[in-house]
């Protein structure tokens, strides 16, 4: 690795920033193919049912035990469905605002990636943070991007020209608008007990001080069930709803295309997961093993920080797919009562009461 | 050869007109700011193919438009063409998901017509309990899976679903069939219960309220499942009865009516069990109305069983059927060495039971409600005119009354709690 002293800071900066972004997309979109199994699995065990279980290359016959193991596991159905969504017609009804039904599939997906580019899935590997971007307006970045995820889709609803679609685009464009809110109040508080903006702060913050979620239970919980309704997730699912909407906002889409949305619902629910693992869990810090609460000196500890960021991650896909199958859905009016006159103004109150203590404190 | 245009009319532009809008001004509202919704008749929760066209205000509705008759096989005209007995397997598909209530039903309509509803043997007649309840059970528990379905709960459809898969293993080894029953015949059934079956059905009775229980703990207390139904299509008694509805629907709305308590047929009045009743007649008491009447059923089978003459294997050789043979085949034996025998099989074979002229009405507790058939005979074997008085049918026909309102979503919670089935509503 000598040669990388002698290329000038800026190449260095270029050339590590595209491993990792190259690094981390492969990460997200490995992690958003293996969620969608995780989701089938855990449903499966759910309902009583086993789930995919039959999907096996050719070369699986050749692996004595671990060959079938794996196929049970349905470890390769992702590979299958990727493939199937590709192979499929991509029919584009006629009727449909041609530009607009194209461009929002994409438009859902980009913001949901770009959200990842702040968050430290590590603490250092050698000399390299494990950000790719440092920011220190961290989280403000990450609301601005998720913001324009909404945008996908009302066009996709608009685009679509027909009934049902356009329910669906209005309800998550008003469900989206109103739950960015709350979630936007909510880490405030985090911001002011912990005095920067900047993500690896904050978790250097938590590792000296203890974890956000036990200073900030409130702002954790509008955080959470914020970021279910961000995501279009279960018992917020309304923008979809399959009994009524008939899969709303993506009724008319096929293909790639559809497979996009749901691209980008799971890498929304990646991102959703790995912000709450940085803000109220202490991101890639273990308490109690002060090799894993403090920055990295060897590669071996830099790997194993990037992995407990995983695994908290995971427990917490775990649990939004859970939910998923446990609950019913809100009825809309019920969703915007519970956005507007309870989580705003108890996310008020949250910054209200963290400010005064906060001041109290420090005089 | 001159071409030639025909013009055909934007299938959307009809719409309007379908929903009755009589006035201009009416028109113009939908033109200017209601959207017309086309709920189906391929629609995920509209239970089959029902159509509703749905006028909304944003996402209110104002006018709705329940239009039926996708699924019509003209059961009731099939029913003039052929023999009482041939008729049966067309009752199977009317409530396609309790045929083994509508045979009972449908038999009991024909041997009121005959004048030999007395006469059937008490063991037949503690079947046929069997079959009803079973039925209801299992009827209930689709109704109960598709209505959380509806509303977003997707895991305890499939949790329903177990217990009514044991159901139909049960219905298999007592019918041969696990769908269409056709199980019993004008006089009687097609057999006795297999041995072992008895004990088969306690053993699953056992397992079913614990099924029940599971599904209460997913539901019955679930804050949004509460809030998507309490207050939700609120029937008062007064409407309910004056659109005519039945079953769990009508003592949803606080109506103590059940037929099986009213006008008690088979042994229903021998036995013991509460029909349950709402208070409020909402989407919550109807869910509620239904869970308690599957409990009810596990009662009423069990208290079946224990009392079924003959015992569990009919040790002491009970008939399920009237030993007549003018009205049940004579057994296979007999009939290639009895003349008289032969005369009868022939007889019954070619030109079915001999019922006398004139009209009856009989009605039956079914899971969606009362299910009544009406016979018109001037003799023979076929009838004349044959009516089913479908509840699903006439449940739907408040759907007009009910929805406006209602939030879109509301839809289908209500359309989940009616509990219909289009088989039966189109027949």
């Amino acid at each position: 690795m000598e040669f990388l002293q002698y290329l000038s800071p800026s190449t260095q900066f270029v050339l590590f920033s595209a491993l990792k972004i190259f690094a981390v997309f492969g990460v997200v979109m490995t992690a958003v193919a293996y969620a969608v199994l995780v989701e089938r699995k855990v449903s499966a065990w759910i309902q009583n049912r086993v789930g995919p279980n039959r999907t096996a290359p050719f070369f699986i016959n050749y692996l004595p035990v671990i060959g079938p193991f794996l196929v049970r596991l349905g470890i390769f159905q992702p590979m299958a469905d990727g493939l199937k969504f590709l192979l499929k017609e991509d029919f584009t009804p006629n009727y449909v605002r041609k530009v607009y039904f194209w461009i929002a599939p994409a438009i859902t997906v980009i913001p949901a990636l770009m959200t990842v580019a702040v968050i430290p899935f590590g603490s250092t590997l050698g000399t390299e943070k494990m950000v790719i971007a440092d920011l220190n307006v961290g989280i403000l970045y990450t609301f601005g991007i998720v913001s324009l995820g909404v945008y996908g889709i009302v066009l996709a609803g608009y685009g679509s020209n027909s009934k049902y679609p356009f329910l669906g685009s209005i309800r998550s464009s008003a469900q989206m608008i109103s739950y960015e809110i709350p979630m936007g109040m909510s880490v405030i508080p985090i911001f002011l007990v912990a005095g920067s903006l900047n993500l690896g702060d904050i978790i250097r913050y938590q590792a000296e001080h203890g974890w956000m979620i036990l200073k900030q239970p409130v702002a954790f919980v509008i955080f959470l069930i914020a970021a279910f309704a961000e995501t279009n997730r279960l018992p917020f699912d309304l923008p979809e709803s399959e009994s009524e909407l008939v899969g709303g906002y993506h009724t008319e889409y096929s293909s790639m295309k559809l497979a996009l949305f749901f691209l980008g619902e799971y890498a929304n629910m990646i991102a959703s997961s790995a912000m709450m693992v940085t803000l109220f869990c202490g991101g890639w810090t273990l308490p109690f093993v002060t090799a894993l609460s403090t920055p990295s000196s060897s590669i071996l500890i830099g790997l194993l920080h990037i992995g407990v960021f995983f695994a908290k991650m995971a427990l917490f896909m775990i649990l939004f797919i859970w939910v998923r199958w446990m609950l019913p859905r809100f009825r809309y009016d019920q969703l915007m009562d519970i956005g507007w006159r309870r989580f705003i103004p108890a996310a008020l109150i949250n910054i209200v009461v963290t400010a005064l203590v906060v001041a109290f404190l420090h005089d | 050869m001159a071409t030639q245009t025909i013009e055909f009319k934007d299938p959307a532009a009809r719409v309007p007109q379908l929903g009755a809008a009589a006035s201009e001004e009416e028109l113009q509202d939908i033109q200017g700011d209601k959207l017309v919704l086309n709920m189906g008749p391929s629609h995920p929760s509209t239970h089959g193919v029902l159509r509703i066209l749905v006028e909304m205000d944003g996402e209110t509705i104002t006018k709705a438009v329940p239009d039926v008759g996708y699924l019509h096989r003209g059961d009731e005209k099939i029913a003039e063409n052929m023999t009482y007995n041939q008729f049966v397997p067309y009752t199977d598909r009317l409530d396609y998901l309790a045929p083994l209530a509508n045979n009972v039903a449908y038999v009991l309509a024909v041997e009121k017509l005959m004048g030999i509803d007395g006469l059937i043997p008490l063991r037949g007649q503690y079947m046929r309990m069997i079959c009803c309840e079973l039925a209801r059970i299992s009827a209930h528990l689709l109704g109960l899976g598709a209505f959380a379905m509806d509303v977003g709960a997707l895991t305890v459809f499939l949790h329903t679903f177990i217990e009514r898969e044991k159901i139909y293993n049960l219905c298999e080894s007592l019918t041969g069939a696990r769908f269409t029953t056709s199980y019993t015949r004008v006089g009687g059934l097609t057999r006795d219960c297999p041995p072992g079956w008895v004990s088969a059905v306690r053993k699953f009775l056992n397992e079913v309220v614990i099924n029940f229980d599971e599904s209460e703990a997913l539901l019955t207390r679930n804050k949004i499942f509460v809030d998507r139904t309490r207050d939700v299509g609120v029937i008062s008694k007064e409407l309910a009865v004056d659109y005519g509805l039945t079953g769990p629907n009508l003592r949803g709305s606080g109506v103590d009516y059940d037929v099986r308590k009213a006008n008690p047929y088979l042994v229903y009045k021998d036995l013991d069990f509460d029909v349950p009743v709402g208070s409020v007649g909402d989407c919550y008491d109807r869910y509620l109305v239904r869970m308690e009447e599957m409990r009810q059923s596990v009662r009423i089978l069990r208290q079946c069983l224990d009392r079924l003459p003959g015992g569990a294997d009919n040790a002491s050789r009970e008939p399920v059927s009237i030993a007549d043979g003018k009205i049940t085949l004579p057994p296979k034996s007999k009939v290639l060495t009895g003349m008289e025998e032969l005369i009868h099989q022939f007889m019954l074979v070619t030109q079915g039971v001999n019922a006398p002229p004139g009209e009856v009405y009989f009605g039956a507790e079914n899971p969606k409600g009362e299910l009544g058939f009406y016979i018109n005979s001037r003799g023979g074997g076929t009838p004349y005119r044959l009516k089913i008085r479908a509840p699903s049918f006439v449940n739907l026909g408040i759907l007009p009354a009910v929805l406006p309102g209602h939030l879109m979503s509301d839809i289908v919670s209500i359309l989940g709690s009616f509990d219909f089935v289009m088989g039966e509503c189109d027949r």
